[in-house]
């Protein structure tokens, strides 16, 4: 059965079908194309040149959906890369070789530009130096995001964002597109990007309520679609967070769960935070195992890979270099492990989790080192029941289920304990 | 152990007082400098490369840390770090946990991967008494861009200092240290160049042990080391055997066990050159010594003097030529990518350098390691056949 479908949802499969049928339509319409990175894109400033953006994560976590990624992945594995690096790398290299076709079925044309706008992980610069030997055509520009290692933002650091945008991100976009830099068309679009900000947080906040109108995590990977890629910035996209908005409102007037691939969740019985990007191969199994348990996800951390939004954060028009420089410092992981075990606190406590989980990814450094002394500090903080699971974004040889399934029904077993023992002592004897 | 090495007569004691220094996990070595210097503040720091000129300006003895190799029982660092992360940060929290670190005043970590960026947070959220510092250096090269930010760091970093120590850092002091510095690397490329024209001198562990003293200890005392051991290698008169040149590479960050080091070198290869401490000649010629802007010429020190790896973008300069270069240049036969376990920037780096040594036809072959390795009979068979099939293509 598929996922029941909402207005929104609608308008998101139709504003991507005609990104792809854009981008499959590049030989006639002669735009150029950008492949780019989700975490610290700049999306606007790519539109504001006319040219299509591409992003690799989200051809790879599509082919995991598709069932393609184990295929690729071996590719590219025969062709040399470790089983024990980064699988959306593979994936990506994997369905290039096998004739770089999109999530629609469509081909997906080569990259004129090779934007290495990125943040909070190490591998996209390692992914850029290999495809740049795959596309020798291809123009490279690299915006390097330093680390917010002292907890904030350090504003040489968003100088030093700020000059690489200038000297070296626009420069390239002015060449590969012909078109000269145009601010105000760049900060027209800010405006919008702010707008679809502010309608996204308030379908997160949602989560305040109970039950919660959404699940913040395997929902959540679709509400934040269109912000975190091609669209943000456009009028599309702030018309989907509106309509996306009205939904969410008309569920928390009828005191309604989200609503899941088997309808309504309800009734909600456990409400929790995770931390880790979800495993793609098998989603649907995945979010079933939670959902039959009436557990829903009130927040989660890889919602705020593609931009944090929950301390204020806007795109701005007034400065268009300087918040693009602030957006790609504060993305999830390129936050310091401290900050992150706050940004979680806040989460956790602001929309009352009776549990946190933390969903491990094999492939994935830039979040797993570091999370199991991250999951311990809010053990010791909150003391909720903490949970942990281990599995893979797109190779599905790391999915396993009768594993994730143990450690969860210890997990949910805890979770029961501490709601019998709250119960109790609200009880009078 | 001793305090200071004192001045040696022959090699195989140079050699056991290096051996001592890096068995030493309780680096006993640094309470003793600071015992000798009152006040005196030690910091470890992270692989690959920090300026520790700047440490050195600031009265402070800056001192590699690798983890505990096969040296030390993982017991609590298991349940820091999933299995599938790369053994290194496992042992560097277990030491720290063992309270082996207890000499150190703080900890730099540069920021070359997404494990060691992690690993300053780890240290910030479980040793909230020490001082912690991620050193960002930069991916932009253009001195009017990479250089402002990371001379910004530099300049954070010698202020951080200044406050933790007490002491100025002067121009004239940042000068003498670069100084020192210099003749540091002048010494460590002789022993190189020496090694790798007469590898039968000296062997592989105890090369890779007499350079990585010079994470332990002050730099003056490796450069009087340093020379000390060049002048007893004059008198070294060994026959060479009939082994390959191999160029190892791979392996700058979580270091080998000295038992694949010797296994490489006994089943038939001569390593003429590796990034085992590639920190220690991060820094290719010599940085200006007499500026009155020492911390403009670390920076641009780094900016363009710098050697290539797996950690820097290449930036146009592919590495994989040179890596080929650099064969070439040593007159390898082959290179040997020994890389550790899920180390992102090495295993990704791998297919495109091996495509480059193929356009170049050089020989190649890998195998993946970790610090507590104990079994190398594979890797002895696999470098064995290398070197063999090499012998026979010749
Ligand atoms: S390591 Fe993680 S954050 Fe980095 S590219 Fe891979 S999945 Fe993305
Ligand atoms: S071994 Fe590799 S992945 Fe591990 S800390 Fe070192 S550079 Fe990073």
């Amino acid at each position: 059965m598929g996922v029941q479908k909402e207005n929104s949802m609608i308008k998101q499969k139709q504003m991507l079908a005609e990104h792809f049928m854009a981008l499959s339509q590049v030989r006639e319409t002669g735009k150029k194309v950008v492949y780019t990175f989700v975490p610290g894109n700049l999306t606007e400033l790519i539109r504001a040149f006319d040219m299509l953006p591409v992003y690799p994560e989200i051809n790879a976590l599509q082919s995991g959906m598709r069932q393609r990624s184990r295929a690729y992945i071996r590719e590219a594995e025969e062709m040399g890369y470790s089983e024990d690096v980064c699988s959306y790398v593979k994936c990506d290299i994997g369905m290039m070789l096998q004739g770089n076709i999109g999530p629609t079925g469509r081909q997906l044309p080569p990259p004129d530009l090779l934007l290495l706008s990125y943040t909070g992980c190490f591998v996209f610069m390692k992914w850029f130096e290999n495809l740049k030997h795959l596309y020798p055509e291809a123009e490279i520009a690299m915006l390097h995001v330093p680390y917010q290692e002292a907890g904030r933002i350090d504003p040489a650091a968003v100088r030093y964002i700020e000059n690489q945008l200038r000297t070296e991100v626009i420069p390239k976009l002015e060449k590969v597109s012909g078109n000269t830099f145009d601010r105000d068309k760049l900060a027209a679009a800010m405006d919008l990007s702010a707008q679809a900000e502010d309608l996204l947080l308030k379908v997160f906040d949602s989560a305040r309520h109970k039950p919660s109108p959404i699940d913040a995590y395997f929902g959540g990977v679709y509400y934040v679609g269109p912000i975190f890629t091609a669209f943000r910035g456009t009028p599309e996209c702030v018309e989907y967070y509106t309509e996306l908005v009205r939904e969410v409102d008309l569920r928390i007037k009828s005191r309604m769960g989200p609503i899941t691939p088997d309808g309504e969740l309800s009734p909600e019985r456990y409400r929790l935070v995770i931390e880790g990007p979800p495993n793609w191969t098998h989603f649907r199994n995945f979010w079933k195992i939670f959902y039959d348990l009436g557990a829903v996800f009130v927040a989660s951390s890889y919602t705020r890979v593609g931009g944090v939004y929950d301390d204020g954060f806007r795109h701005s028009a007034e400065d268009p270099l300087g918040s693009m420089a602030e957006y790609c410092l504060g993305c999830y992981t390129n936050l310091s492990l401290p900050q992150r075990v706050d940004l979680l606190e806040n989460f956790i406590t602001r929309y009352q989790a009776d549990g946190f989980l933390v969903n491990s990814i094999k492939s994935c450094n830039s979040f797993s080192a570091g999370q199991l002394v991250m999951m311990r500090e809010l053990e010791d903080r909150l003391e909720i029941p903490v949970g942990f699971i281990e599995t893979d974004l797109v190779d599905p040889r790391y999915y396993s289920y009768s594993n994730i399934k143990n450690r969860l029904d210890s997990f949910f077993q805890m979770l029961e304990q501490r709601k019998s023992m709250n119960h109790r002592q609200v009880q009078p004897v | 152990m001793g305090r200071r090495p004192t001045k040696f007569d022959d090699l195989t004691a140079a050699v056991r007082f290096a051996r001592a220094l890096y068995e030493d996990l309780s680096f006993r070595y640094v309470s003793a400098w600071k015992h000798d210097h009152p006040g005196g503040k030690a910091l470890g720091y992270l692989p690959i490369y920090i300026p520790r000129e700047i440490l050195h300006a600031a009265g402070m003895l800056p001192v590699g840390l690798f983890g505990g190799g096969d040296r030390v029982q993982v017991i609590r660092g298991d349940a820091f770090f999933q299995s599938y992360i790369c053994h290194l940060p496992r042992t560097v929290i277990e030491l720290a946990l063992g309270k082996q670190f207890r000499a150190f005043d703080g900890f730099i970590f540069p920021s070359i991967c997404d494990v060691i960026r992690n690993l300053s947070g780890v240290f910030r959220l479980t040793f909230k008494d020490k001082y912690i510092l991620y050193l960002d250096f930069p991916q932009n090269f253009d001195p009017s861009v990479g250089a402002v930010f990371y001379r910004h760091e530099l300049e954070r970093l010698a202020n951080d200092l200044e406050r933790l120590g007490g002491t100025r850092i002067t121009t004239r002091k940042l000068n003498r240290a670069i100084s020192l510095y210099n003749e540091n690397r002048h010494l460590l490329f002789s022993l190189t160049g020496l090694r790798a024209d007469f590898p039968h001198k000296l062997s592989a562990v105890d090369f890779y042990l007499i350079l990585r003293a010079g994470y332990a200890l002050p730099v003056e005392d490796h450069n009087a080391f340093l020379s000390n051991v060049l002048s007893l290698l004059e008198a070294v008169d060994a026959e060479a055997e009939d082994k390959i040149r191999v160029v190892v590479t791979g392996a700058f960050c979580e270091q080998p066990p000295l038992g694949l080091i010797k296994t490489i070198e006994n089943a038939g290869c001569y390593i003429v050159d590796d990034d085992f401490q590639l920190g220690l000649k991060w820094i290719q010629s010599d940085i200006s010594d007499d500026t009155e802007d020492p911390v403009g010429a670390l920076v641009n020190a780094y900016l363009r003097q710098s050697t290539f790896s797996s950690a820097v973008y290449e930036n146009g300069h592919p590495k994989g030529e040179q890596l080929a270069r650099l064969v070439k240049q040593r007159r390898a036969d082959g290179v040997l990518f020994c890389v550790p376990s899920f180390c992102d920037p090495s295993l990704l780096d791998q297919p495109q350098l091996e495509r480059a040594l193929d356009q170049n036809h050089i020989k190649h072959f890998s195998f993946q390691y970790h610090e507590n390795l104990g079994q190398f009979h594979v890797i002895k068979e696999q470098a064995g056949t290398f070197s063999d099939m090499i012998k026979l293509w010749e």
